[in-house]
């Protein structure tokens, strides 16, 4: 038997290696591994019991044939075997090879546990730490509940050796990253923070890590490890770089620890201890001054671990982001490294800076670097830089250089490498519109974008300049005249297609005007494109041809003869067939009217966040990009507060304010300028700020009105942006509504202005008194209105609740009449029949009396009658009529001027389906109004 | 965290392979094969930190590698840790390696593949750095060595 020692080796496996390695073919390689699988299968079952060196030789042959990208689906047992051996080489294979062959056979698992918990009890330190491996490499849920409570116990004990102590740290914290749920926080938490303070360094270093990553869940727990984690690095730091001997790395002091310490600190705010955070603050200052220092050695391992520690510190002042001093060093030894020769520092410096962009204290010193990251973008060979060369210019972008980083990587993408061509592209058209002062710049960014990397411009991108573009009416015209100019280019993009024939089916009126752009040119244009396109986009062009059918009643008999072609109707594409039969049906038997209401122009997209940036989003993983982004608007916020020129390019009517938030991110979306895009709405525009301007009332407005009569609460109106409720309560002669606007959708209503409308006739006799509301109106919120009314005396007319508000870039307009009628200022008398009849008679003057026949709108029920009756305001005298069937009821209407008594009787005809209903009122215009009331609601 | 530890030869055999985050053996291979193919388009020279595979998770990882003569070192860590850092454990690990084998070389990956991950073990415990100090890793093998010795004598 040889000996197993370090260099001959186990012969058996050299052999095995060697034959696989002379194999000429995959085949002979493959033949030669089968008959060894089937060589180690039948020893393993074999009668004979092998020997530890021969199950150590095939374990290793197994682990080899394993990494040759062979399953093994046995062996397991065996190794499961070796660990209970007292030797340890056999122990050692045995853990390796279910380490790296992990199996979750449950049975197997149990027996690994068995042969983990009894190394775990041996108390030798060796076994110890080989079942430490062990746990923390495979990290299985079933060693989590087999263990998790007693490593910490082995970690804290007073005797554990200084490397199982390592290991046992490690292996804790593998076991919190896989199943937190299982590690219990206890006592044991204070004594691993002060392992911070131990000897050893190497066990510093894992207690670090462990302390790092628990922290970060349980912060309370561990605040008490930032002033040690703080003089640990100050020790190290400041010390000559002999006095740690080992832990010294080419001439610097153990800077794998001063790394974990300084990301240790990232997981908390600024110590709140004025003495610990000066000696962090002179900490930081030492690590960026030895990067000012002649190097101690030419090695790139010791520039590699001088870096690694000025770069996590550098991460750690941009997350404290407290001390504007420290900030601007930062940010100015990273501008050095932006030049290094290095390429891994260059690469390192973009991406620290990328992250110190978004702090304000530092935002302006690292534009100041806008040349060299475009001319790293242009002369960088490795893809890896320029990407981060991308992502900082993205980072650093702001309204004053966005035409300038648009322009940079729009050039860019003509050679950008293929992986990362969508990204840019959707990182262009977020920075297009997020700095759009001028949308002419963001149509033509995104028609250029088209152009360059049609290919790359998702769904997403042209979904949004369709958004836009309907939403801002200040760029329809110049939308349209661009698209048709881009789609005369022979061969354009696809997308360029859809983009064209969906804005010219919206705007193309807006430049038919011009004889070169006239609709049967236009038409020809984007037919001349139709058979080059993908069905979706033939979909698209046949619903901008019967938009064309709309906008230009000329190109009408043009656009038939297409529709009724073979190629349309009998296209062997369902969906293109159906639209041609259905536009061609539409075009010939709607009259103009119906054909204008059903391709009108589509309303106004509701604001709301960026499909791009969700998709940039999905793309880069949620955290970076949001982080990036709630930090570039609490940036932009600021940096707009401040007094900044205006654009030079504002044009005369009112552009958005800076500060808006184009992306729909921001609390407040833009006030859209400019006058709505429709006509018709064009003159209530004008007219808005004067009363008169009311919209005349909304449809419906008088069924709602009516229903108001008898009840006081309730819907009074609803379309699909609001809803107006309604509570009121009224006393003899006051009254008070509460009117609730309820904003339906979810963007805010701007220039929200409801006003109560009263004419002049109407004002003598009602005093309504209000407050304005809240000019802004959140979407998905309600405000209210209180009304106090007061009846001066009696009134037939209604008042008119008109309201105006901004909604996307629309100016809305609704009115209603508000139920507050005479009726709601009855009270009831309750009286005997004598006294009913007695009054009545009182009041016999054909004037006083109002009477109304009409014919039942409603089932004629009597519980119903009755109820609407008490509604109504008067109160409901049962046994006064000798008939049965009908109904009295009596009251009294309170103003402030005088009170009008009030007698009705209802007389119920079933078989005519009809009523009579007499008033009668000691004023003429009660009866009259009353009545009228009234005989509505049955 | 450390997700996994990959060496492989200039024409993409693989010579270690640790896996500190489960996937099944295939994923296991393809993400070598991908990783491969993504390492060797570089040129040498250029930065050692380029974005993970989609196999291993895209962007949310980095692989961080250092090509010695015939053998690619590639670690694929998540944003935990430092780039740096883990260069210079890669080239702590390869001079343990070439202490311990005395100028080492590609065949001693090969036929020594189980000492290359006792090694390793002395160097990254499940995905975390465990020690980073050469003279005590060495100390920790040499005492295996002994150990070993030990074993094989009273045989």
């Amino acid at each position: 038997m040889p000996a197993v020692s370090k260099g001959d080796g186990m012969r058996g496996l050299a052999v095995f290696i060697s034959d696989i390695r002379n194999c000429k073919s995959k085949e002979a390689e493959i033949k030669r591994i089968n008959k060894e699988l089937a060589n180690i299968r039948s020893k393993f079952k074999g009668d004979r019991a092998l020997d530890g060196y021969s199950k150590k030789k095939y374990v290793c042959k197994l682990l080899f044939i394993f990494l040759l990208g062979h399953d093994i689906d046995f062996g397991h047992m065996e190794a499961v075997n070796l660990l209970s051996s007292n030797r340890y080489t056999e122990k050692q294979i045995g853990y390796l090879f279910i380490s790296v062959l992990v199996n979750s056979n449950s049975e197997l698992i149990r027996l690994i546990n068995n042969a983990i918990k009894n190394d775990l009890a041996s108390r030798n330190p060796t076994f110890m730490g080989l079942a430490l491996h062990c746990i923390a490499n495979v990290g299985s849920r079933e060693m989590a509940e087999a263990f998790a409570g007693e490593i910490p116990r082995i970690l804290v004990a007073g005797d554990t050796m200084d490397s199982v102590k390592q290991s046992a740290a490690l292996c804790l914290l593998r076991l919190y990253r896989t199943s937190p749920d299982l590690v219990p926080m206890g006592d044991w938490t204070s004594r691993v923070v002060h392992l911070l303070n131990d000897q050893h360094l190497g066990v510093v270093t894992a207690a670090t890590s462990l302390i790092t990553t628990l922290a970060q869940k349980n912060p309370e727990e561990f605040k008490t490890s930032v002033s040690l984690a703080v003089s640990r690095l100050s020790r190290i730091v400041t010390s000559a770089s002999t006095d740690l001997q080992d832990y010294t790395y080419y001439f610097v002091p153990a800077p794998w620890l001063s790394v974990k310490l300084l990301r240790l600190l990232q997981c908390y705010p600024p110590p709140e201890d004025p003495a610990v955070r000066g000696r962090l603050t002179e900490c930081l200052e030492a690590i960026l001054n030895k990067a000012q220092e002649p190097p101690k050695s030419k090695k790139v391992q010791h520039s590699n671990a001088k870096n690694a520690v000025l770069f996590e510190a550098i991460s750690l002042v941009i997350h404290h982001d407290s001390e504007p001093n420290l900030l601007v060093r930062a940010c100015n030894q990273l501008g050095q490294f932006l030049q290094h020769r290095e390429t891994n520092l260059r690469y390192l410096a973009l991406e620290s800076m990328c992250t110190l962009a978004s702090s304000e204290f530092s935002h302006e010193a690292v534009k100041t670097h806008i040349e060299t990251v475009i001319n790293a973008l242009k002369t960088e060979r490795d893809v890896s830089v320029r990407q981060r060369a991308v992502d900082l210019l993205y980072a650093m972008c702001d309204r004053s250089n966005a035409q300038q980083i648009v322009a940079e990587m729009l050039s860019y993408l003509e050679t950008a490498d293929y992986s990362i061509r969508e990204e840019i592209v959707l990182k262009v058209a977020i920075l297009a519109e997020k700095y759009a002062v001028d949308y002419t710049w963001y149509v033509d960014t995104i028609l250029n974008l088209i152009r360059i990397a049609g290919d790359y411009v998702s769904e997403e991108v042209w979904y949004r300049v369709i958004q836009i573009v309907i939403n801002r009416d200040d760029v329809q015209g110049y939308a349209a005249k661009t698209v048709f100019e881009a789609l005369q280019a022979s061969a354009c993009h696809e997308n360029l297609v859809k983009v064209g024939g969906y804005i010219l089916g919206e705007f193309g009126n807006l430049i038919a005007g011009d004889p070169r752009s006239s609709p049967l040119t236009q038409f020809h244009l984007l037919h001349s494109k139709f058979h080059l396109c993908s069905v979706p986009t033939r979909a698209l062009l046949l619903s901008t041809y019967i938009k064309f059918v709309n906008l230009f009643p000329e190109v009408k008999g043009t656009i038939q003869d297409v529709l009724r072609s073979d190629s349309q109707l009998k296209n062997a594409d369902v969906e293109l067939q159906q639209r041609a039969v259905e536009y061609l049906r539409l075009s010939t038997v709607a009259s103009t009217d119906i054909l204008a209401t059903v391709l009108e122009e589509m309303p106004p997209f509701p604001e709301r966040e960026s499909s791009i940036l969700a998709k940039l989003k999905k793309k880069k993983g949620p955290s970076t990009v949001t982080d990036l982004e709630e930090a570039k608007r609490e940036r932009s916020a600021d940096v707009n507060g401040g007094p900044e020129p205006a654009p030079a390019s504002t044009s005369a009517v009112s552009t958005p304010s800076p500060s808006a938030d184009l992306l729909g991110l921001g609390a407040a979306p833009p006030a859209p300028a400019g006058p709505p895009p429709s006509s018709g709405g064009l003159l209530v525009d004008v007219f808005s700020d004067s009363p008169s301007a009311a919209a005349p009332l909304a449809p419906g407005s008088e069924d709602n009105f009516a229903r108001f009569v008898c009840k006081n609460n309730g819907v009074l109106f609803e379309n699909q942006l609001l809803q107006i409720g309604l509570k009121s309560e009224f006393r003899q002669n006051l009254g008070r509504m509460f009117i609730f606007y309820g904003n339906k959708t979810s963007t805010q209503f701007l220039n929200f202005t409801p006003t109560l409308i009263c004419s002049d006739d109407l004002q003598a006799n009602l005093s309504l008194q209000t407050k304005p509301v809240d000019p802004a109106v959140d979407g998905g919120a309600q405000v209210q209105q209180a009304v106090n009314i007061e009846c001066v005396s009696d009134f037939t007319e209604a008042p008119v609740l008109n309201i105006q508000f901004r909604y996307g870039g629309t100016f809305q307009n609704v009115s209603v009449k508000l139920p507050i009628t005479l009726n709601k200022f009855f009270q009831p008398t309750e009286m005997a029949s004598q006294d009913f009849f007695q009054r009545w008679k009182q009041l016999s003057n054909p004037q006083q009396e109002v009477q109304s026949i009409f014919k039942a709108k409603h089932p004629m029920d009597t519980e119903v009658t009755k109820a609407k009756i008490i509604g109504f305001g008067s109160a409901l005298l049962e046994e006064v009529d000798p008939n049965p069937a009908n109904f009295v009821g009596a009251g009294i209407i309170h103003t402030r001027t005088a009170q009008i008594g009030c007698l009705l009787r209802l007389e119920p005809n079933l078989q005519a389906q009809m009523y009579r209903l007499t008033l009668r009122t000691s004023r003429e215009t009660v009866s009259q109004r009353l009545c009228e009331l009234l005989s509505e609601q049955f | 965290m450390i997700q996994a530890i990959l060496v492989f030869n200039n024409h993409g055999k693989p010579r270690l392979v640790r896996f500190y985050q489960r996937f099944p053996e295939e994923i296991q291979q393809q993400i070598v094969r991908e990783t491969f193919h993504l390492v060797l388009k570089r040129d040498d020279n250029i930065c050692n930190f380029l974005e993970g595979g989609s196999l291993i998770g895209g962007s949310d990882y980095k692989l961080i590698y250092r090509h010695y003569a015939t053998l690619y070192f590639v670690f694929c860590v998540d944003s935990s840790e430092s780039e740096l850092g883990i260069l210079d454990l890669i080239q702590v690990f390869v001079e343990t390696l070439d202490k311990c084998f005395e100028n080492v070389c590609e065949l001693d990956l090969i036929f020594h593949m189980d000492k290359v991950h006792y090694i390793l073990q002395e160097v990254v415990m499940g995905g975390m750095v465990l020690e980073t100090n050469m003279n005590e890793i060495v100390a920790q093998i040499e005492a295996q060595n002994r150990l070993e010795k030990s074993e094989s004598g009273g045989q």
